[in-house]
């Protein structure tokens, strides 16, 4: 499994706008680029990332090749109630990992 | 004589103002040293948490936060000069009695991110070890010496060309301040080993194999160098 690291508050109030920030092992590989012996390196890039809050998508991303390894990405979300936020990323080579953390609203 | 001659150098040296590579870097890339939730640092750190536990370390040395001012104090002599990666390849040599993780693999760049981290914003204290000097002192040499076919030392970049521009890049002063750390150029983490040979083979000269002394004793004379300066590991250099 890839290191992933996820950083957002843990309790919020209701209607707060919150920040969250995710980072995550992956060498995007673009395949473009030579290796040493001249042939390609095939692609291996993350393509989809979601965000589930208590099973409803509050936000997604495409991915291109052109990504950075390691890719951070940070978005924001208003609070709703209590409850599991679920983080996914999918790619090439069947690469898929889900990630939970939960946020308790007051 | 030759002995305070060298003491009134290593004062001059400190009393100079030193600058950390950090301080050439974007307000972007600092930043994304500056937040441990932006830096793809940690994600080697975290590794190097879950190794300290499975690759056996926890069960003598305890807790991580143990190995807090560890990574300031190194290279140190025991029986010739070792570096930091050396010391934990030695620990799982000779004490757990097996293969060691290769220099520079994604294993032994997490251990010393983990263990460098503990030691993050304290001062460089080399080691006042006086059997230590002879490679000190070679470090020094190496330092100074022209290498490769664009016949250069270290010194006439990042002393007498500091601050300047080289095809882009600023020229730093060299300080081991931030390893293991994270490269944007790399799109990962190296050592300062790693970084050696770049600088090595940026004037088309035959780097060292990894692991050789040559590069413990330069780093050496660099940590004497920065000596006082703030750890930053795991720090991101573009
Ligand atoms: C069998 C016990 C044992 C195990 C397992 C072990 N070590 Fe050690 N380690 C030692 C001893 C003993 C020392 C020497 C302490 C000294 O010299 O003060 C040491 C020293 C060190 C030092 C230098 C500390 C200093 O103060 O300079 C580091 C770093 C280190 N070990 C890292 C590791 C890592 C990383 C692992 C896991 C891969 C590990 N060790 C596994 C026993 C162990
Ligand atoms: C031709 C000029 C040049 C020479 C010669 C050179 N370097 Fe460098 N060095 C650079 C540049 C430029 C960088 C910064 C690269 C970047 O940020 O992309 C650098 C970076 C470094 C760093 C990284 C500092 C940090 O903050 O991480 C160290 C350490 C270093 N060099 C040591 C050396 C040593 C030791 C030698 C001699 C073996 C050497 N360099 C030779 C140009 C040079």
């Amino acid at each position: 499994m890839a290191r992933a690291l996820i950083n957002l508050p843990r309790t919020a109030r209701r209607g707060e706008v919150i920040e969250i920030r995710t980072l995550i092992q992956h060498v995007m590989e673009t395949g473009y680029r030579p290796r040493a012996d001249g042939s390609v390196a095939p692609r291996d890039i993350i393509t989809h990332f979601t965000c589930l809050y208590n099973n409803e998508e509050v936000f997604s991303v495409e991915l291109a090749p052109a990504i950075a390894a390691n890719p951070f990405l940070s978005f924001s979300l208003v609070t709703a109630e209590s409850g599991i936020l679920a983080f996914t990323w999918t790619g090439d080579n069947g690469f898929e990992q889900t990630e939970t953390r939960s946020l308790t609203v007051t | 004589m030759r002995r305070l001659a060298l003491a009134l150098l290593l004062l001059g040296a400190t009393a100079e103002a030193r600058e950390s590579s950090f301080a050439l870097m974007s307000p972007e890339t600092q930043a994304m040293q500056r937040e441990d939730s932006a830096n793809p640092g940690m994600l080697w750190v975290e590794e190097g948490r879950a190794l300290w536990e499975s690759a056996g370390c926890s069960g003598c040395h305890g807790d991580v936060a143990g190995m807090r001012g560890v990574a300031a104090r190194y290279p140190a002599f025991d029986g010739a000069p070792i570096d930091l990666a050396g010391r934990i390849a030695q620990c799982q040599e000779a004490r757990q009695h097996r293969i060691p993780f290769a220099r520079d693999s994604g294993e032994a760049l997490a251990l010393a991110a983990l263990i460098g981290l503990q030691s993050r914003g304290m001062p460089i204290s080399p080691p006042d070890d006086p059997r230590l000097a002879p490679a000190l002192a070679r470090g020094e040499a190496l330092y100074r010496e022209r290498r490769g076919q664009l016949d250069l030392s270290c010194a006439q970049c990042h002393d007498a060309n500091a601050g300047r521009h080289l095809a882009g890049s600023s020229i730093p002063e060299a300080h081991p301040t931030g390893y293991p750390l994270y490269r944007l150029e790399w799109q990962g983490m190296g050592s300062l080993q790693r970084r050696l040979r770049n600088c090595m083979t940026g004037v088309r000269s035959e780097p060292y194999a990894y692991g050789a002394p040559e590069y413990v004793a330069i780093e050496l004379f660099l940590m004497r160098r920065a000596a006082g300066m703030a750890l930053e590991t795991p720090a991101v250099r573009p």
